[in-house]
């Protein structure tokens, strides 16, 4: 794949030894004034998933998100990237409401999905997250059954009419997620005695028995291992044919190998979107620049 | 590199002082355990040296002839007559019969006085159970009285220093003993009666049924109660001053002393509801306050130690809030929630002061049969009779408190197996 080595080889800088031009240049300022009014690239797309449009958080009276402006198209892989604490996970969390359980976070803007306002009254955010589910950076299954940690969401949405097809749903979830023939023999033993990135699995299996549409991921591969992290990475390739996926990672070789479009978050500001071949080989703002080539974050 | 080495060099020279500083702490941990223990052992090898013997009891076995002109029954059919008849004749002239030489109202009125003035009781028993021993003799184990059993108990031998002991009653129980008919048992009275005047009648039955009658009503008001508290505190209320200023108001009030729950419980549940004095449901009601704020506490600890990650978990995939606590932070924080009730309720069932006043510090002969009978609690009756002279009544206070220890032990130790069994690790 192209894609992948051209971004290999564009991201290498930053972990080798980088000559020392760039060193020189790294010193530049990145204060808020090199911060576009509106994200750079292509943040908007024809007939989205999703739409998110002014969006701004605050944490009290403190601002994390301003103005954000993004499309998620229908089946994409989207990647966000950026510095520590600049807000991908905050933003993400807005897609599903999970910010609603922090206290005094406060959401403003408008988000839609499928044209329909994610805040309207009519919309219950418990549908709302049975359409747009998580994964979390640490695997959080449940302390139970394998099969119950998959089974749950069915069971409180009604999906299944009957055990057999819980059963069902219990199997294709897991095959999805690749963890079928790991754990067929041992479905009634605890969820949280597997491996980490077996527990990851789990919990995309978990995530994706209630069939979302969309499905949130916050750095899944944060806690694992390269062979683990290997894995999961196809299995978003594979998901992405029925699923719109957004994830945020830390790893630019990640977001690279993954994803469709790469957003670059800085500061709580939406500052680049494109195609994640361009991002990478060819970034059009100064700060994008400087962060996929390793003079910050 | 000079550098690393002159640190690895400080390190090395400040160990010894850390590993002294280290050595000493655990000497200190382990100088206070053994005080500790110190104590408790001293605690128990006391109340139980005082009180093993009350475990025990003494008595005479004698030939009974159920003499119907004596006892004055003409209708073996007439309960009424049962009631009523006079079984104290019929004692006294079986033990006549056994010490023949015994003459004069105070040696007879001594002699009478080697078995205990309720006897009567016991054959009045066995008269209703089985009819047909009219006319019969039959030999019939009657308890000996306190003194007589306290005498046999610790001053055989030693007469001199027991002066409620006379003289000829020591021969007597000294003839008995060769013929076989002094019996050290079990005593059984003590957990099957009510309180009495004497002490050798009186049991602890009725103060424990008190105490599991009071504990009943307060397990049942309190836990409910004290978990929907919590869970409401934790899960549900929005954080502002109103919930802060609850939550100040519930720590203070698990430091309230427990007199004052007494005289609250005294001024609202009995002046003003009219609930029922010296019953275990006033108890109860009490104690429910009482226990309220630690449960709540400790509920609330264990609602707080369900990781978010599991909240955020069942919320991700679309739980709803009440489906999250239902479904996931209750069973997760049972265990924890359990504990906390159990060593509520233990320090219920050893509360007194409230319950001093509320009027549960009545005399109770009658075991109570529901939780609006008049009743006292355990450590009640432990005060009660720590006040009376008899140094049977003395005895049976260390056994009462063995007994009430015991119950605080099992409650402590199922608490531990609770929280063991029902602990799920992740
Ligand atoms: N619960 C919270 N309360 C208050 N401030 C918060 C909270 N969570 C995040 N923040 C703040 O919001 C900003 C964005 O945080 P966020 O977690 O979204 O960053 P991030 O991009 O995900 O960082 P990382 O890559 O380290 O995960 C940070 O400045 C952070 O301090
Ligand atoms: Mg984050």
């Amino acid at each position: 794949m192209s894609l992948t080595d051209t971004a290999d080889a564009s991201t290498g800088l930053a972990f080798g030894d980088e000559p020392s031009t760039v060193q020189e240049n790294s010193s530049m300022d990145v204060s808020t004034s090199d911060i576009p009014e509106t994200a750079v690239g292509q943040p908007l797309v024809s007939d989205p998933k999703m739409t998110m449009r002014n969006v701004d958080v605050f944490y009290g009276e403190k601002q994390a998100i301003f103005k954000v402006n993004l499309d998620i198209a229908r089946n994409e892989v989207i990647a966000m990237i950026g510095p520590s604490g600049c807000g991908k996970s905050t933003f993400l969390r807005c897609l599903n409401r999970m910010n609603d359980t922090i206290v005094d976070c406060r959401v403003g803007g408008q988000i839609e999905l499928d044209e329909n306002s994610i805040f309207d009254a009519k919309l219950d955010v418990v549908s709302l997250r049975a359409r747009v589910g998580m994964v979390f950076q640490k695997p959080n299954p449940f302390p139970k059954s394998i099969y119950e940690n998959v089974a749950y969401g069915p069971k409180i949405h009604g999906l299944a009419s009957g055990r057999t097809e819980l059963d069902e749903i219990v199997e294709t979830s897991l095959q999805k997620a690749g963890l079928w023939d790991e754990v067929k023999d041992r479905l009634q033993e605890p969820g949280t005695g597997l491996s980490g990135g077996q527990q990851q699995r789990l919990c995309i299996a978990r995530a994706i028995a209630v069939s979302p549409e969309v499905i949130l991921m916050d750095e899944p591969c944060s806690a694992l291992d390269p062979i683990a992290t290997a894995k999961i990475e196809e299995l978003i390739a594979e998901l992405s044919e029925n699923f719109t996926i957004a994830i945020v990672t830390h790893s630019m070789q990640q977001a690279a190998r993954v994803s469709d479009r790469t957003a670059y978050f800085h500061l709580g500001y939406l500052v680049e979107v494109n195609d994640t071949e361009t991002v990478f080989t060819n970034p059009s703002h100064r700060l994008t620049e400087a962060y996929i080539t390793g003079r910050f974050g | 590199m000079s550098e690393v080495k002159s640190t690895i060099e400080k390190v090395n020279a400040g160990l010894g002082k850390r590993y002294r500083s280290e050595k000493m702490f655990q000497w200190f941990g382990i100088i206070s355990i053994c005080f500790g223990l110190l104590c408790v052992l001293a605690l128990f090898f006391d109340i139980i040296g005082k009180g093993h013997s009350a475990f025990k009891h003494h008595s005479i076995e004698i030939p009974i002839m159920f003499d119907a002109d004596k006892l004055g029954i003409t209708d073996i059919n007439d309960t009424k007559q049962i009631y009523s008849a006079n079984y104290d004749g019929v004692i006294k002239a079986s033990l006549r019969e056994l010490f023949p030489n015994v003459s004069g109202r105070t040696e007879k009125r001594k002699l009478y006085k080697l078995v205990s003035n309720g006897s009567y009781l016991t054959l009045q028993k066995m008269l209703l159970e089985d009819p047909s021993l009219l006319n019969q003799t039959t030999e019939v184990q009657l308890i000996t009285d306190d003194d007589i059993d306290t005498y046999l108990k610790h001053f055989v031998g030693k007469e001199s220093e027991f002066e409620r002991i006379h003289a000829e009653q020591v021969e007597w129980l000294a003839t008995l003993r060769e013929e076989g008919r002094l019996i050290s048992h079990f005593n059984t009275v003590f957990f099957q009666a009510g309180d009495s005047r004497e002490p050798e009648q009186a049991g602890i039955f009725a103060a424990l049924m008190g105490s599991f009658y009071t504990l009943i009503v307060t397990l049942c008001l309190s836990f409910p109660i004290a978990v929907a508290a919590a869970v409401y505190l934790e899960e549900f209320a929005p954080k502002n001053k109103w919930t802060d200023l609850i939550e100040v108001n519930i720590n203070n009030l698990a430091a309230v002393p427990s007199i004052i729950f007494g005289l609250l419980g005294l001024a609202i549940f009995i002046s003003f509801f009219g609930v029922p004095r010296s019953t275990p449901l006033v108890g109860g009601f009490v104690l429910t306050l009482m226990t309220l704020p630690t449960i709540i506490i400790s509920s609330r600890a264990a609602i707080k130690s369900v990781p978010p990650s599991i909240r955020e978990a069942a919320l991700g995939i679309g739980a709803s809030r009440m489906q999250m606590v239902t479904h996931h932070v209750l069973p997760l924080s049972l265990p924890g929630m359990l504990t906390g009730t159990i060593i509520g309720m233990a320090q219920a069932l050893g509360e007194t002061a409230p319950l001093l006043m509320i009027g549960m510090i009545a005399f109770i002969v009658d075991i109570p049969g529901s939780v609006t009978d008049p009743a006292t609690v355990l450590p009640v009756q432990i005060f009660l009779w720590s006040d009376s002279p008899e140094r049977a009544f003395t005895e049976k206070t260390s056994a009462a408190i063995m007994v009430l220890l015991a119950f605080l032990i099992a409650m402590n130790a199922f608490a531990i197996y609770m929280r063991k069994r029902l602990e799920k690790r992740w």
